[in-house]
């Protein structure tokens, strides 16, 4: 039994702590956010040479060839930094092009988005907000030499900046064990590929429309098997959500700081505001939150590397819990600083819309709770 | 990261299944129940046979010494065996608070002849011992204890109260802080006794609790001679001394806990899927469902937590304030349960044992009541609260 991470994690933690604190300021953060790309050229050349962007690849396609409990520490540092930019929504393509593309595919694209040359999105959200099979009404129909995909996707990473976006489309009708589901490839400015900038409340993560127009795709566009995208997509929502699970632990891990430093050095009434029990218990509550978000989602970083049979039950668990946690937390944080928290210029509101963008990205705390229910056969 | 257990301790783990199906007492359950049909006396007596058998089989003491009778094995050893028992149903030793704090802190501490003396009969239950800790007027804030220790040529005369203390109407010996020099300041001035509980002047009341069981007692002292050489880390080390044993109390109490819980809320789920309300099955409920998935999550969570602890344990690291997370969430937790056990038998929940309407006997309300004293035992939430903001946060004392 060991419960820790190695000593190669630690030292990827270390080094992109370091790197992070020098190339994502909160100055950079602020600015990335203004912009519709939210990303610079410069920075993810810079993830890039890191190996950062293809962390979770094989070494066969361009990448390092780690596994979730890697990526678990990395992702931490990046949400301890809100790191604004498509690194979510192009492991979400990678991943949806990994877990179901051909051989060919799979060259053609991960080398370039380990290498940083190109970015990825995964257009799965409709209007519907379900992230399960009977939410997809997007239609791909065959035609003479390929596929004519209509309909609208909605809650988009970063689709507007994407050189290729993977689109889950309706091939065949809903039943029960076949859920008709198929991946296709849209390479961007595709005709009749529209994506569309949405203003968010998070504005460090870009969420996109993207109407898709009588899109008119080859017969190679198809990512994977036709009507079997459903078990591919279930592998990329599971180690997608872990990867984002553990980037809302180093948010919260970081609002949890940032409060107690605030805590020994504000005074009020002659004290330091944390020498008051109503401070420091809520600032002991922030801290059992964080710590069991923690637990949770390395241990479904684990379950998901071995593949253990209860992996999709461990990252419901994870989902549900970091979801609660990171939205009390950081709202906790607000509290405890007093007015300053509630500024612009203080960095509290960027964790505190994190959260609330993370909540309810890949599932909220309920629609995981439900499955956890499911899953241990409620 | 790895969450696999090595050969050998899978073998252990099997070994303590087996002999765990062979040896536990069938009724044993209805034998140590507090109730009319079944004199105390008997259940206790039970209870020490029980410990003696486990300890003859080799599965009392895991963590401790070889030449104290233990057997030189890790915490991952001491976690199989008690997450085992806790599947198996089995009964937990009697002499707890004697194998997991008098014994390693007299290992720690004591002289050669303590040492000799005391941590063999703790093993094998021959010697049951209790915790003179808690006063009436000195319970989270434990150094303002008032019970007092005066010298009297080679004797200290002890004179004062403890309260709250488990097992004291059974105890051969009491862990015991007295205060033996009331001039110093409050940490400085206790010692830590090895006391004999039948000694001329040790009264024991028992104190009737919230379930209606007497539990716990009262024990008085008036004039109780003890020898010097009872004196455990030398005089005025109390504070130090008894710290060591709270570390350990934490650790010992924690083994085995998230097991337990698991267990009850598996019970919870089989009670919900037999209740109904306003004519529909509990667990199709989705409120239910979401606050049995959150309690399932909880209890997860504690398992996870306790991993990480191991971790840090086989490490070499010493077990520190993080303990008290794990209180924390497990008191949390467990209250949580037995409060949605009452919710789920709704009306039901008011009938207790006795009545043949109650359900399942009775036994969730005297859990749910019992579960109340959790967040108070051992150190009040309240309490665990600081500890994890001024010692692991590092925020200032108030």
């Amino acid at each position: 039994m060991d419960f820790g991470f190695s000593e190669e994690q630690e030292m990827l933690r270390a080094s992109a702590r370091k790197f992070f604190e020098n190339e994502c300021t909160s100055t950079v953060v602020r600015q990335r956010m203004e912009e519709p790309a939210g990303v610079t050229d410069d920075f993810w050349t810079k993830l890039a040479e890191q190996g950062w962007l293809g962390l979770v690849y094989p070494e066969e396609y361009g990448g390092v060839g780690l596994g979730f409990v890697d990526l678990t520490v990395l992702m931490e540092e990046m949400g301890r930094v809100v790191m604004p930019g498509p690194f979510l929504a192009t492991l979400l393509g990678g991943l949806a092009i990994l877990e179901a593309g051909s051989a060919e595919q799979k060259k053609q694209w991960l080398p370039r988005l380990a290498d940083g040359k190109a970015k990825a999105a995964l257009a799965w959200t409709e209007p519907s907000a379900r992230w399960d099979a009977a939410g997809v009404a997007t239609t791909a129909k065959p035609t003479a030499d390929g596929w004519l995909l209509s309909g609208t996707k909605l809650f988009v990473l970063d689709a507007h900046i994407a050189d290729v976006t993977a689109v889950v489309a309706r091939t065949a009708e809903n039943k029960a064990g076949q859920p008709g589901l198929s991946l296709f490839l849209v390479p961007k400015g595709t005709p009749g590929f529209e994506p569309k900038l949405l203003p968010t409340m998070d504005q460090t993560r870009k969420l996109c429309e993207v109407v898709l127009r009588d899109v008119r795709l080859p017969g190679s566009a198809l990512l994977g098997a036709k009507d079997g995208a459903s078990a591919p997509l279930s592998r990329v929502l599971e180690r997608a959500t872990v990867a984002l699970c553990a980037e809302m632990c180093g948010g919260a891990q970081k609002v949890l700081e940032m409060t107690t430093e605030y805590a020994k050095i504000r005074v009020a009434f002659n004290r330091p505001i944390g020498s008051y029990q109503g401070v420091k218990h809520r600032a002991a509550d922030m801290l059992v939150d964080v710590e069991n978000a923690k637990s949770l989602t390395y241990y479904a970083a684990w379950a998901v590397d071995e593949n253990v049979p209860d992996s999709a039950l461990a990252v419901s668990m994870a989902k549900a819990y970091a979801s609660d946690a990171f939205r009390r937390v950081s709202a906790a944080g607000i509290q405890l600083h007093g007015g300053i928290g509630f500024t612009w210029e203080h960095d509290l509101h960027l964790y505190f819309k994190r959260a609330k963008s993370s909540e309810f990205t890949f599932g909220d705390a309920t629609h995981h709770r439900e499955k956890v229910a499911q899953l241990i056969s409620l | 990261m790895d969450f696999s257990l090595t050969p050998e301790q899978d073998a252990f783990r099997e070994q303590v299944r087996a002999w765990l199906k062979e040896n536990i007492p069938r009724d044993w359950s209805r034998r140590v129940m507090a109730s009319a049909e079944v004199p105390r006396p008997e259940a206790y007596q039970f209870l020490r046979d029980w410990q003696r058998t486990l300890f003859d089989a080799g599965f009392v003491g895991l963590t401790w010494p070889k030449e104290y009778g233990g057997r030189g094995l890790t915490f991952m050893e001491e976690l199989i065996l008690h997450e085992e028992m806790a599947l198996a149903k089995a009964p937990q030793i009697l002499n707890i608070l004697g194998v997991g704090m008098a014994g390693p802190t007299i290992i720690a501490y004591g002289t050669e002849e303590q040492k000799k003396r005391y941590p063999a009969k703790i093993l094998s239950c021959e010697e049951i011992w209790c915790q003179g800790y808690s006063e009436p007027n000195a319970g989270s804030d434990l150094a303002s204890l008032q019970t007092r220790a005066v010298k009297d040529g080679e004797y200290w005369v002890i004179n004062g109260q403890k309260v709250w203390t488990s097992l004291a109407h059974v105890s051969d010996r009491m862990m015991l802080l007295a205060r033996t020099d009331p001039a110093a300041p409050r940490h400085k001035g206790i010692t830590y006794f090895l006391l004999d509980m039948r000694l001329p002047g040790v009264t024991v009341k028992p104190l009737k609790q919230i379930t209606g069981d007497p539990e716990f007692n009262e024990v008085f002292f008036d004039n109780v001679r003890v020898h010097e050489s009872e004196i455990l880390g030398g005089l005025n080390n109390g504070w130090q001394v008894g710290l060591t044993t709270l570390m350990y109390e934490r650790l010992a109490l924690g083994f085995g806990l998230q097991v337990r819980l698991r267990i009850a809320l598996d019970g919870l789920i089989e009670l919900a899927r037999r209740m109904e309300k306003e004519g529909r099955v509990l667990t199709k409920d989705p409120v239910m469902r979401q606050k049995i998935a959150q309690l399932w999550i909880d209890t997860e969570c504690l398992k996870y937590l306790g991993a990480r602890a191991i971790t840090k344990l086989l490490k070499g690291e010493i077990p520190g304030p993080e303990a008290s997370i794990g209180k924390m969430i497990w008191v949390e937790t467990h209250q949580k349960l037995q409060e949605l056990a009452m919710e789920i038998e709704g009306p039901y929940s008011q009938l207790v044992r006795g009545s043949d309407w109650a359900v399942e006997s009775g036994v969730w309300q005297y859990t749910f009541l019992r579960s109340r004293a959790n967040s108070i035992e051992g150190g009040t939430t309240e309490v665990q609260k600081n500890i994890i903001g001024e010692r692991i946060l590092g925020l200032p004392k108030g």
